[in-house]
């Protein structure tokens, strides 16, 4: 859960093959950095955000706060719609406290209005593990 | 048969699915000899001062894309909020969309407190958030107001550092405006002589800098007022057109004076007609 990921080593496109519309053509180079500086910090900036938060509420207040609020996250990242479906996170968010915020996710690239949709099934069977 | 994939929730914010294409695109655009557009700047001459009483900020109004000027009567003063306002230099479009981010979440942060918003809640929003995007957001801000412990100037530079100074000049013309203050400045001025002091830095940074241009624009914040003169000042105004009278356009006269073209011989063949009937029909104007 808390491991940084860096960029796939396997090709993006769909069907598997390499999407030079999308990605460009195939090098090793391209496949190990980023495409952007600030690509990898901003796909894990809500995940250290939250460690950097956890880790100053230990140094405060003792190992129990940390936990108890963590146990608290896990119950309001099971609230979710079907793995296919968009969900609103708004327990998540609530905790978070983003739920009075605005920010760059809230405008551009709204999931809900996203093009993309993932196979039913597929999901489904990824999240119960079957896959 | 097709393989299908599982796809992770996509998140909000930017995307940078396009930018290694744009990056090959540029490259072999570059090669052939074209260039890639460029973004809509504001190279611009933005500053701010604290007076008695509260805070004067100024602003041109010239908006510049590559070398053409793109809008000749911009407006870089933003409102934050009733008591804060925020002047823009950089990239026009990451200037405007941050500030009403910021707008937007100070005005949630105070119905959330109950509160009128400070200031330094402001600044230190607006520097996390360009620290964040780590410069890639092209804004530069003077960031001026009066909250309940007195006026208070910022200037916040696009990687999110911040000075919080008495004046402060921002953009391609800051360093003709800043000229204009160390020569002037003196703390505890009365209003109207801050306000013919911006006025000057403002001026200095159009007429000597290709960046700024135009109008000049200013803001004088007070405790509980707020005067946004827009335009304090036409330095540059724009001629009068051929046919134009006092801003009235009066339509293009292409008919010549008579004798302009040399006749040579005139022949008149009167048309005998005979009047048969006549009928008159009204229009329905009811």
């Amino acid at each position: 859960m808390y491991s940084v990921p860096v960029a796939g080593l396997c090709p993006q496109g769909s069907y598997g093959i390499q999407d030079s519309l999308r990605s460009g053509f195939t090098s090793v180079k391209n496949e190990l950095l980023p495409s952007h500086p600030l690509e990898l910090s901003e796909k894990n900036f809500v995940l250290n955000q939250d460690k950097m938060n956890f880790s100053t509420l230990r140094n405060i207040q003792g190992l129990h706060a940390p936990l108890k609020l963590q146990m608290e996250y896990r119950a309001a990242r099971q609230i979710q719609r079907l793995p296919f479906l968009q969900s609103s996170n708004l327990a998540l968010d609530t905790l978070r406290g983003s739920d009075d915020t605005i920010g760059f996710e809230d405008i551009l690239g709204d999931p809900a209005q996203s093009e993309m949709m993932g196979e039913p099934h597929m999901m489904v069977e990824y999240k119960l593990g079957l896959l | 048969m097709a393989t299908l994939a599982v796809r992770r929730a996509p998140l909000g914010g930017f995307s940078f699915e396009n930018c290694k294409r744009n990056s090959i695109l540029e490259s072999e655009a570059n090669k052939v000899g074209f260039s890639v557009p460029t973004a809509r700047k504001t190279g611009t001459t933005i500053c701010g001062v604290v007076f008695k009483d509260g805070i004067v900020l100024g602003a041109d109004t010239r908006a510049t894309e590559g070398m053409v000027v793109a809008d000749k009567n911009c407006s870089k003063i933003h409102y934050i909020s009733p008591n804060i306002y925020c002047c823009g230099a950089g990239t026009a479009a990451d200037t405007e969309m941050t500030t009403q981010i910021i707008s937007s979440n100070l005005e949630l942060h105070a119905l959330s407190t109950g509160r009128q918003p400070r200031v330094a809640t402001a600044n230190r929003m607006l520097k996390q958030m360009l620290f964040r995007y780590q410069g890639y957001i092209g804004a530069a801000l003077v960031l001026g107001g009066v909250d309940c412990n007195g006026p208070h100037l910022y200037s916040i530079y696009p990687h999110g550092s911040t000075d919080k100074l008495p004046y402060v000049t921002m953009g391609s013309g800051s360093l003709a405006a800043m000229a204009v203050f160390e020569d002037r400045y003196k703390t505890g001025m009365e209003e109207e002589e801050a306000k013919q002091l911006v006025r000057d830095a403002i001026a200095a940074g159009i007429f000597n800098d290709l960046g700024s241009g135009s109008n000049i624009d200013l803001c004088v914040i007070t405790k509980g007022n707020v005067d946004y003169i827009r335009p304090h000042d036409e330095a540059n105004k724009k001629g009068v057109r051929h046919g134009e009278l006092e801003g009235v356009q009066l339509t293009g006269d292409y008919r010549y004076k008579r004798g302009t073209t040399a006749v040579l011989s005139k022949v008149v063949n009167p048309l005998d007609l005979e009047l048969l009937e006549e009928t008159v029909q009204t229009m329905d104007t009811s």
